[in-house]
């Protein structure tokens, strides 16, 4: 692929230290401007909207147009969704990630009875939208297992979307045919020096290649993309911050068809993790998630149970459009705690019931299914078997 | 409303209301319930890519009084023609009706409707026995080719969908009530019950609201406040508004003394 068939040709043309100076020289006239026009100013807003300026003197006002304008726009809604994480076999080195090669963990790649058991618990919650996590090993958790997986999954859930390694073109189009509905594929950071610093070893040391995955996907025609940093792998997250706009309003125009998601993860400093470079504070969080709404209205900002529960509930009506509930972040982790379900309600990860009832009480419905894969898998679902159907019991399977 | 003459005839059903309700991002299914109660509607739509058949309780469905109230199914979420017959069909199959607001966005954005696949799609679900009610653009041509293919009636956009931005395409919307022998429910952008008044008072048969009243503080007095504006606009419109003239007319005329 040509660099300026991608996004890589605009990435490189971008000067980094250019837009942090425009960030940091913001003056009120610019951000008042972009809260006044409700963030259509396009990237002259955003890079106002993550001023340090606008963190410490507008952040209330941010906040209510954030809000006004989810509202408007999703509704007193929340989807919901749930990761599998099928495997945790990975050959990359990464300096911040548990699954990385090298590191004295229990390695495990999911067979076909054991999604099936994940499957029969999250039934169970009533998820209907589910997130395939995976390290990155071609061998083992190569297309055709990823594909495999997909089709099981979409036999039990309307909505099946992956956080994998980056593929080709014909590899996503080959999934998207099983069903598949979106590709969450963070670039972690756009700062290539960081980017170096922490990929270490492994097909993920390939920036180019990372950076033009969503445009692999734009082409192959998938619904949604999901894109992100990953905050403490460099030391600006603003201007990484900036970056990921410029690439999503990038994507945005050319691949028209298709939606976009994005999220804030954040590295905190805990025992036995790298501990990040900066610490993104509460307040930044706050003021990241607001100017992304701003800038972009239609965005899904997404919240995963990284963050603590009192946190998650506080955000909410800033722009949170999807969450996650109850996760298990090892391959087989569900159903590795079948028989201690109960104590779901006593232990500080709520359960999805729980989030769900938080969700209730805080006037928001919580959503479960909002898309369906058999709407583009119709050659193997006649509209009458996707109402009449008898399809496993994943119950049963549990059982067995 | 038993006596009413003026009710709205729309395939085989007469409608009293003339406000029909989208169910999406409503707080909670009885405050639903309550607001489409409170607004007198007797038909609402609800998104197939919503209703779940393997998870009752999660159905937007379960609030809705299906005795009173006329549930229409729409195809929100798909994005050409092929998928949206396919989910008429998967609608037909699971709420035993074949009445379909058909809509189809291929984009994501601004939601707004493919013309070319919607006449496609509404050519071929007419033949297949559907009452289709389109969702497009307040295109007069369009929506010409649409009641020459069958649908029951047009559902033209006053703006974009959830902007409350009003009737921005009011000339256009003028051109299409001026021209149609179907009804014409103008759907999308009506933020606030003066503008329900408005697409009334213009002749629109029929208008469809859902942000406004969903996100609105209070949902079920905002939908008494449609049902209202929606009855009014209607009211003014039969009654002949007078017309609104750019000049003053003389109490003294100066050509009299030619009579």
């Amino acid at each position: 692929m040509k660099k300026m068939d991608s996004f890589v040709g605009k990435f490189e043309q971008a000067d980094w230290h250019e837009i942090a100076k425009k960030i940091t020289s913001t003056d009120s006239r610019q951000i008042e401007r972009a809260l006044d026009g409700a963030g259509q100013g396009g990237m002259e807003d955003l890079a106002a909207l993550l001023s340090p300026l606008a963190n410490e003197k507008y952040l209330e006002e941010m906040a209510q147009l954030a809000h006004r304008l989810t509202l408007q726009r999703f509704g007193k809604v929340i989807r919901m969704f749930a990761p599998i994480y099928l495997s945790n076999e990975c050959n990359n080195v990464c300096d911040y990630c548990g699954f990385s090669m090298g590191n004295q963990i229990a390695r495990k790649t999911l067979s076909t009875a054991e999604i099936l058991r994940e499957i029969g618990i999250l039934k169970k919650y009533k998820f209907d939208h589910i997130l395939l996590v995976t390290g990155e090993s071609a061998k083992k958790v190569g297309v055709d297992y990823l594909y495999g997986s997909i089709k099981i999954l979409t036999e039990y859930f309307s909505n099946v979307s992956i956080e994998v390694q980056p593929l080709n073109e014909d590899e996503y189009t080959r999934l998207i045919s099983a069903g598949l509905h979106a590709v969450l594929v963070y670039q972690e950071t756009y700062e290539k020096n960081s980017y170096a610093k922490h990929h270490l070893k492994g097909k993920k040391k390939n920036f180019d290649w990372r950076l033009s995955t969503p445009d692999r996907l734009g082409r192959a025609g998938i619904n949604k993309i999901g894109l992100g940093c990953l905050y403490g792998l460099t030391n600006d997250w603003r201007t990484d911050s900036f970056f990921a706009g410029m690439h999503l309003d990038y994507l945005e125009k050319k691949y028209w068809q298709t939606s976009f998601s994005m999220s804030f993860p954040r590295l905190r400093p805990c025992e036995g993790e790298l501990d990040p470079v900066v610490d993104l504070t509460d307040r930044d969080l706050v003021q990241l998630l607001c100017a992304f709404r701003i800038f972009n209205h239609e965005l899904e900002l997404s919240l995963s149970t990284r963050e603590s529960s009192v946190l998650r509930e506080n955000l909410l009506p800033l722009g949170i459009t999807s969450m996650s509930a109850g996760s298990k972040t090892n391959p087989g982790g569900y159903a590795g705690n079948v028989e201690s379900l109960e104590q779901f309600s006593i232990s500080d990860d709520r359960s999805p019931f729980e989030i769900a009832e938080m969700l209730r009480s805080n006037g928001y419905e919580p959503v479960w299914k909002d898309w369906d894969s058999s709407y583009q898998c119709q050659e193997k679902n006649s509209a009458v078997s996707k109402f009449s159907l008898d399809k496993a019991d994943p119950k049963i399977l549990l059982v067995s | 409303m038993s006596g009413n003459s003026d009710r709205l005839k729309l395939g085989d059903f007469e409608f009293d209301s003339r406000l029909f309700i989208g169910t999406g991002k409503f707080e909670s299914g009885p405050l639903l319930e309550k607001s489409v109660f409170a607004s007198r509607s007797q038909m609402v739509t609800v998104a197939m890519k919503r209703a779940n058949p393997d998870a009752k309780e999660d159905s937007i469905l379960d609030f809705i009084d299906s005795q009173a109230i006329k549930i229409l199914p729409n195809t929100s979420g798909v994005r050409d023609a092929k998928e949206a017959v396919f989910v008429a069909k998967m609608a037909r199959e699971a709420l035993n009706t074949n009445w379909l607001k058909l809509e189809i966005h291929p984009d994501p954005k601004y939601l707004m409707p493919d013309p070319i696949a919607t006449l496609e799609a509404t050519r071929e679900l007419v033949k297949e026995g559907f009452v289709v009610l389109p969702y497009c653009h307040a295109d007069p041509v369009l929506c010409k080719k649409l009641e020459d293919v069958g649908a029951a009636a047009v559902m033209p956009l006053g703006s974009p969908i959830g902007s409350n931005r009003g009737l921005e395409t009011r000339e256009f919307l003028r051109i299409i009530i001026e021209q149609s022998s179907i009804p014409v429910v103008v759907d999308a952008g009506i933020g606030a019950p003066s503008q329900a008044a408005e697409a009334m008072e213009m002749g629109a048969s029929a208008v469809l609201v859902n942000t406004a009243i969903a996100v609105s503080k209070d949902p079920v007095g905002m939908g008494n406040a449609f049902g209202s504006a929606v009855q009014a606009g209607r009211m003014a419109y039969l009654a002949g508004l007078g017309k609104v003239r750019n000049k003053a007319e003389a109490t003294s005329p100066l050509t009299s003394f030619l009579s």
